[in-house]
C-alpha cells in the first residue's frame, strides 16, 4: 500500500552509473621522462568507477537530499550536544594558510598554527580549571583511552601495581566502559540514587586500594548535576584513586563552575559538542584533554609549548614540548588540526560572558521544554536539568515505544532524541535543545510532542508505522545483518 | 557574541514558564563557591574581528604552496579538485549526526556504503569499516582485532621497523595495559642501518597473534611481502599491511599478496594537509573477521516500502551496545574525511587515480636519477620504490635542510630523527604536484651543497 503511495527515491551508487571511458579529473602529462614501471609489483585492474564531474556532483546531491541534519532542522539528540555550527568557522579552517601546511614542517615556518594551538591550549585551561591541555585526542572516546592510560599511568610511576578497577555509574556513556576495558582494567559498575545522583553507599563500599578511579560524567546522562559531586570526588581522593570527568556534557558549564575546581583530575573536552566544530555524518571530532598539576607530566606528547623565550623585539618560538612521563603519542602528528582552527574561532567569538551565555541558554532551553513536557510524559528524575533531560516514551493507555514517537517525529520534521539511552530509564527519551534554538522552534516541537501523545491514544498504528512522509520507511535490520552486503563491489574470487 | 536566538524577553517569559525568578536559580545544585566564576579570557571579538585576526594567524606560516615542498612522511601534498570541497561544504552532509535514524540519514549511509566499497576495491580486501581517527590508530586497532580473534591467548606482536616511526609510538601507547608483548622495532633494530621487512620473519612464532608491515613502507619502498605472509600465516598468525591509498591505484593489493587486514592513512585521497588532521584512518579486512572489527559497519537492506536502503549493521559489536565487551571504545570517527575520500575518488575515477600514482612514481624516479647524479648523494637502498625514497647525503639531514630551507625549499624527512645511524638519510617525497622546475631547482641546491 504505502508502496505505491510513495515515488522510489532510490539513488542508484557510483558504481552503477559508471560508464567506461569517463572521467571527472585529468592531470597534466608527466613534464619528466617515464621511468618504466615495476611490472611484477602492477596489479591487473582498478575496479572503481569511472564518471564525469556532473555525475558525481549530481549523485551527492541527490544523497544530500535524504539527511536530516542541523542546517535543516531541530535536532535534539541527547548527549550529542547538536548546536548550529557557525560558518565562519569553516572559512577559517579553510585559509590556505592553514591548510597547506605539512606536519612536519620546521617550527619556525609555523608559528601561526603553534601560537593558534598555544593560546588554545590556555584557553581550555581556563575554561576548565585544569593546569595542563593535550590537543591531540582525535575524538571523545580517544580522549578518555588517554586520559584512562593517563590515570594507570600516574598509579604505576607511584610503584602502585594493584590498582585494577575503574569504578563507572550506571549513567555513563558506552564509551567509559569500553576505554576502560582497553586499557587492562575492570569494570565495577556503581548505581545512581533515587535523585539520579551517584549512589554515595554503593561508591563507599566499592572504593579501596585497588581502585584506579572514577569516570564521571558531570551533569550525568540524565542531565542533572550531581548534587554531592565533592562528596564523590572526596570519596574517590579518599581511597587514593583518580577521577575521570568526561566531558560531553560541558555544554552546561562554561563559565558556571570548572570542572578543575570541583576536584577532578583528568577530564576530555568534545570540540565537536562545546564548541561548535560539526559532527560531519559521524566525525571528525575533536578531544582535547585537561589534566591536573600532578597529571600533567603524563599527557600524551606533543604539547605546544615556549621552546625559546621572547624579548621586547622578538616575539617568542613556539614549538612541540613532550611531557616528562608522557604516556606517549595517540596518533600521528598534533591532533585535529582543522577542528582546533574551528574552536578556536567560536571561542574567540564568544568571550568569557558569551561562553557563560552559551551555557545560560543552554540549560534555560532543557528547562523550559521539560515544563512544557511534564504533563505529557513521565519524568522519571523530575529536578531541574542542566542542559538535557530524560522523558520515559510511554503514554498511558497506548502501547507505543520511545521508538514509535522517535520515528513519528520525523513526520513532524524533527529529528528524534537519543532514545532508549541511558539505560536505567526504561523507554528513555533523551531531549538536548541546546542554546542556538529559538522560542518557536521549542515550542513547536514540544507541540508535536503533546500531539503525538493524542495520536498514541486515538490511532496508535500511525506511530507504529511511523515515518509516513520521509522518503524512507523503517529499515529490515534483521536482512542487514543476515546478508551482510557490506560493498557494492566484491572482488573476484 | 552568541549564536542564540532567544532574546531578553524570551529569556523572561521562559524562566516565568520553568517556575523560577532568575537564570541564576537553574544552577542551585553546583556548588556555590565554585559557582560563575570569572573566566580570564579575552573579550569577544565580532566575526569581521576575529576574520581578520585569525587570517592574520594563517599568514604566519609558510605553507607548502610558499614553499617547495618535498616533505612526504605520512603526508602528501596532492592536488584536490574543486568539486570535493562543494560537496564537504553541504550542510546536509557536515551538520549531520552519526546516521542512527536510517530513515532520515540516507545520504550518509549510503555514502559510507559506496566508501566501503571504493577501500574494498582498492585494497583488494573484503570488508571496510567507516574509518578510524588516522592512519596510526588504524593499526593500532588491528592490534585488537588479532588480539580478539586469538582470546588474548597469542600474546605476541611482531611490528617492521620500517613502519611509521609514529605509528608504532601509538601502537605501544595502545596496548600499554593489554599484556601483550612487541617484537622487530626495539630500540636495539633501530640503532641498524640496514632494515628489510623479511628481518622479521625470524621473530614470527607460535605465540604471535598479528605481524604489522608497511606497503610502500616508511622508506618508500615496494616490497611484494607474499611470502612473509605465507611465513606467518604457516605460524598461524594473522598479517596487517599498512598502506598508502594512492600507491594501490597502480601496485599489487596487499589482498592479492595474502593480508588479512589492511589499513592505513586515507589523506592522500583528496583530504588537505591541515597540519596533520583531521585525516582519515582506513580499516579493511576479511570476511571471517566482521565480528572482530571495531568501528562502525553499514549494510545493504530494504525499508518497508521495499525501497533498497542501508543502516549502521552488526552494531552489537560496539560499546554503545556492549560496553566493556566491545571491540573497541570508538564512537566518532572521520566520517566527513571518508566522504572526501569517497568524492575523490569518485571524480579521479579508475583513469586518474592511476595517472596519479604513475605521475608520483614518474616524477619521484626522475627526481632520484638527477639527484644521484650530484656527488656525494646516493639512493640508500637497491629496492623498488613508490613516490617517496631515502637519499644518502654527504652531511647530516638536518643541516642540509637547513640550508635548502634558506633557498625556499622544505626538503625531506630526516630519517636520523627515528633511526640513530640515519642521520645523514633524507626521505624525500614527490607527488604530481611537483614540477620539473622545482625538481631541477632542489637538484641545484643540493649540487652547491656537495661543491661547499
Amino acid at each position: 500500500m504505502t508502496e505505491e503511495r510513495t515515488p522510489r527515491v532510490v539513488e542508484p551508487t557510483l558504481f552503477e552509473i559508471s560508464s567506461p571511458g569517463r572521467t571527472g579529473v585529468t592531470f597534466p602529462d608527466p613534464d619528466v621522462p617515464r621511468t618504466s614501471l615495476p611490472e611484477s609489483l602492477l596489479r591487473a585492474d582498478l575496479p572503481l568507477p569511472e564518471l564525469a564531474e556532473v555525475d558525481v556532483i549530481r549523485h551527492y546531491m541527490h544523497l544530500s537530499r535524504f539527511n536530516y541534519s542541523v542546517d535543516g532542522g531541530f535536532y535534539p539528540l541527547g548527549s550529542c550536544t547538536m548546536k548550529y555550527n557557525p560558518k565562519i568557522n569553516e572559512d577559517m579552517a579553510r585559509l590556505p594558510g592553514f591548510a597547506f601546511t605539512h606536519p612536519l614542517q620546521p617550527i619556525e615556518t609555523v608559528q601561526g598554527n603553534l601560537v593558534l594551538m598555544y593560546t588554545l591550549q590556555e584557553w581550555l585551561k581556563e575554561i576548565s580549571g585544569f593546569a595542563a591541555v593535550s590537543l591531540q585526542p582525535a575524538a571523545g572516546a580517544h580522549g578518555e583511552l588517554t586520559g584512562v592510560l593517563m590515570m594507570r599511568a600516574y598509579h604505576q610511576a607511584r610503584g602502585d601495581h594493584k590498582r585494577v578497577k575503574m569504578l563507572i555509574p550506571d549513567s555513563a556513556h558506552g564509551t567509559n566502559p569500553a576505554s576502560s576495558a582497553m586499557s587492562g582494567m575492570t569494570v565495577v559498575q556503581i548505581p545512581s540514587d533515587s535523585r539520579g545522583n551517584v549512589d554515595l553507599a554503593a561508591l563507599k563500599a566499592a572504593c579501596d586500594d585497588t581502585v584506579v578511579g572514577l569516570m564521571l560524567t558531570n551533569p550525568n546522562t540524565l542531565g542533572l548535576f550531581d548534587e554531592h559531586v565533592e562528596e564523590v570526588i572526596k570519596i574517590v581522593h579518599d581511597c587514593g584513586g583518580l577521577v575521570y570527568g568526561d566531558g560531553a556534557n560541558l555544554n552546561a558549564l562554561l563559565g558556571i563552575v570548572r570542572p578543575g575546581d570541583l576536584g577532578f583530575d583528568v577530564m576530555h573536552f568534545n570540540l565537536h559538542k562545546t564548541f561548535s566544530t560539526p559532527h560531519g555524518g559521524g566525525g571528525p571530532g575533536s578531544g582535547p584533554v585537561g589534566a591536573a598539576a600532578h597529571l600533567a607530566d603524563f599527557l600524551p606528547t606533543p604539547l605546544v609549548g615556549i621552546v625559546e623565550e621572547g624579548d621586547e623585539e622578538e616575539p617568542p618560538l613556539y614549538g612541540f614540548i613532550e611531557p616528562k612521563q608522557t604516556i606517549g603519542r595517540v596518533k600521528a602528528f598534533h591532533g585535529h588540526f582543522g577542528m582546533l582552527v574551528r574552536a578556536f574561532t567560536y571561542i574567540a567569538m564568544h568571550g568569557p560572558e558569551g561562553l557563560r551565555q552559551v551555557s545560560e541558554n543552554a540549560v534555560l532551553n532543557a528547562n523550559y521544554l521539560l515544563a512544557r513536557l511534564r504533563h505529557t510524559y513521565p519524568i522519571p528524575y523530575d529536578r531541574i536539568c542542566m542542559h538535557e533531560f530524560v522523558a520515559e516514551g510511554k503514554v498511558e493507555g497506548s502501547d507505543v515505544r520511545a521508538l514509535d514517537i522517535a520515528k513519528r517525529l520525523m513526520d513532524y520534521d524533527f529529528h528524534p532524541p537519543t532514545n532508549y539511552f541511558p539505560l536505567i530509564v526504561h523507554e528513555a527519551l533523551m531531549i538536548e535543545p541546546t542554546e542556538t534554538e529559538s522560542k518557536q522552534t521549542l515550542d513547536a516541537f514540544a507541540d508535536a510532542l503533546i500531539k503525538i501523545a493524542e495520536e498514541a491514544r486515538t490511532n496508535p498504528a500511525l506511530l507504529h508505522e511511523a515515518p509516513h512522509k520521509t522518503p524512507f520507511g523503517r529499515m529490515d535490520e534483521v536482512k542487514a545483518a543476515r546478508d551482510l552486503v557490506l560493498c557494492c563491489w566484491l572482488p573476484e574470487g | 557574541m552568541t549564536y542564540s536566538p532567544l532574546t531578553p524577553g524570551e529569556r523572561e517569559a521562559m524562566l516565568a514558564a520553568i517556575g523560577v525568578q532568575k537564570i541564576e536559580d537553574l544552577f542551585q545544585d553546583v556548588p556555590a563557591r565554585y559557582r560563575f566564576p570569572e573566566l580570564r579570557l579575552p573579550a569577544a571579538l565580532t566575526e569581521m574581528e576575529a576574520a581578520a585576526e585569525i587570517s592574520e594567524l594563517a599568514s604566519g606560516n609558510e605553507t607548502v604552496r610558499d614553499l617547495i615542498s618535498f616533505l612526504g612522511a605520512g603526508a602528501y601534498h596532492h592536488y584536490i579538485p574543486a568539486a570535493v570541497d562543494h560537496i564537504l561544504r553541504r550542510g546536509e552532509f557536515y551538520t549531520a549526526y552519526t546516521p542512527y535514524q536510517p530513515e532520515i540519514s540516507q545520504g550518509t549511509l549510503q555514502a559510507i556504503f559506496e566508501y566501503q566499497s571504493i577501500l574494498c576495491a582498492l585494497t583488494g580486501m573484503e570488508v571496510s569499516n567507516a574509518s578510524h581517527y588516522d592512519g596510526a590508530t588504524a593499526v593500532a586497532e588491528s592490534v585488537n582485532l588479532a588480539y580478539a580473534q586469538f582470546r588474548g591467548k597469542r600474546t605476541k606482536v611482531v611490528l617492521s621497523p620500517t613502519v611509521h616511526p609514529q605509528y608504532r609510538a601509538t601502537l605501544r601507547t595502545y596496548v600499554q595495559g593489554m599484556g601483550l608483548t612487541l617484537a622487530g622495532d626495539t630500540a636495539e633494530t633501530l640503532a641498524g642501518d640496514e632494515f628489510s621487512p623479511n628481518q622479521i620473519e625470524p621473530l614470527i612464532d607460535d605465540n604471535t597473534a598479528l605481524v604489522i608491515v608497511q606497503y610502500p613502507d616508511f622508506f618508500g619502498r615496494i616490497y611484494d611481502y607474499t611470502a612473509l605472509i605465507e611465513a606467518a600465516h604457516a605460524k598461524g598468525a594473522l598479517v596487517c599491511v599498512a598502506a598508502n591509498p594512492i600507491a594501490l591505484a597502480l601496485l599489487k593489493t596487499p589482498g592479492e599478496m595474502g593480508a588479512d587486514i589492511v589499513v592505513g592513512e586515507g589523506q592522500p585521497l583528496g583530504i588537505p594537509l591541515s597540519f596533520g588532521g583531521p585525516y582519515l584512518g582506513f580499516f579493511t579486512t576479511r570476511k571471517q573477521y566482521v565480528h572482530k572489527m571495531a568501528g562502525r559497519l553499514v549494510g545493504e537492506t530494504v525499508d518497508n516500502r521495499g525501497q533498497r536502503a542501508y543502516v549502521l549493521t552488526l552494531t552489537a559489536r560496539e560499546q554503545h551496545i556492549k560496553r566493556e565487551r566491545a571491540t573497541s571504545n570508538i564512537c566518532s570517527n572521520q566520517g566527513l574525511m571518508a566522504l572526501a575520500s569517497a568524492v575523490y575518488v569518485a571524480l579521479l575515477g579508475k583513469t586518474g587515480l592511476r595517472q596519479v600514482a604513475e605521475l608520483c612514481y614518474h616524477k619521484a624516479h626522475y627526481a632520484a636519477a638527477q639527484l644521484t647524479q650530484i656527488p656525494g648523494f646516493t639512493y640508500c637502498f637497491d629496492t623498488p620504490f613508490f613516490h617517496e625514497f631515502a637519499l644518502c647525503c654527504p652531511r647530516p639531514a638536518a643541516e642540509i635542510n637547513a640550508h635548502l630551507l634558506e633557498h625556499g625549499i622544505l626538503g625531506g624527512y630526516d630519517l636520523g630523527q627515528d633511526y640513530p645511524a640515519l642521520k645523514d638519510h633524507l626521505l624525500i617525497a614527490v607527488t604530481e604536484m611537483n614540477t620539473k622546475e622545482e625538481i631541477d631547482a632542489l637538484v641545484n641546491v643540493l649540487s652547491e651543497v656537495s661543491h661547499d
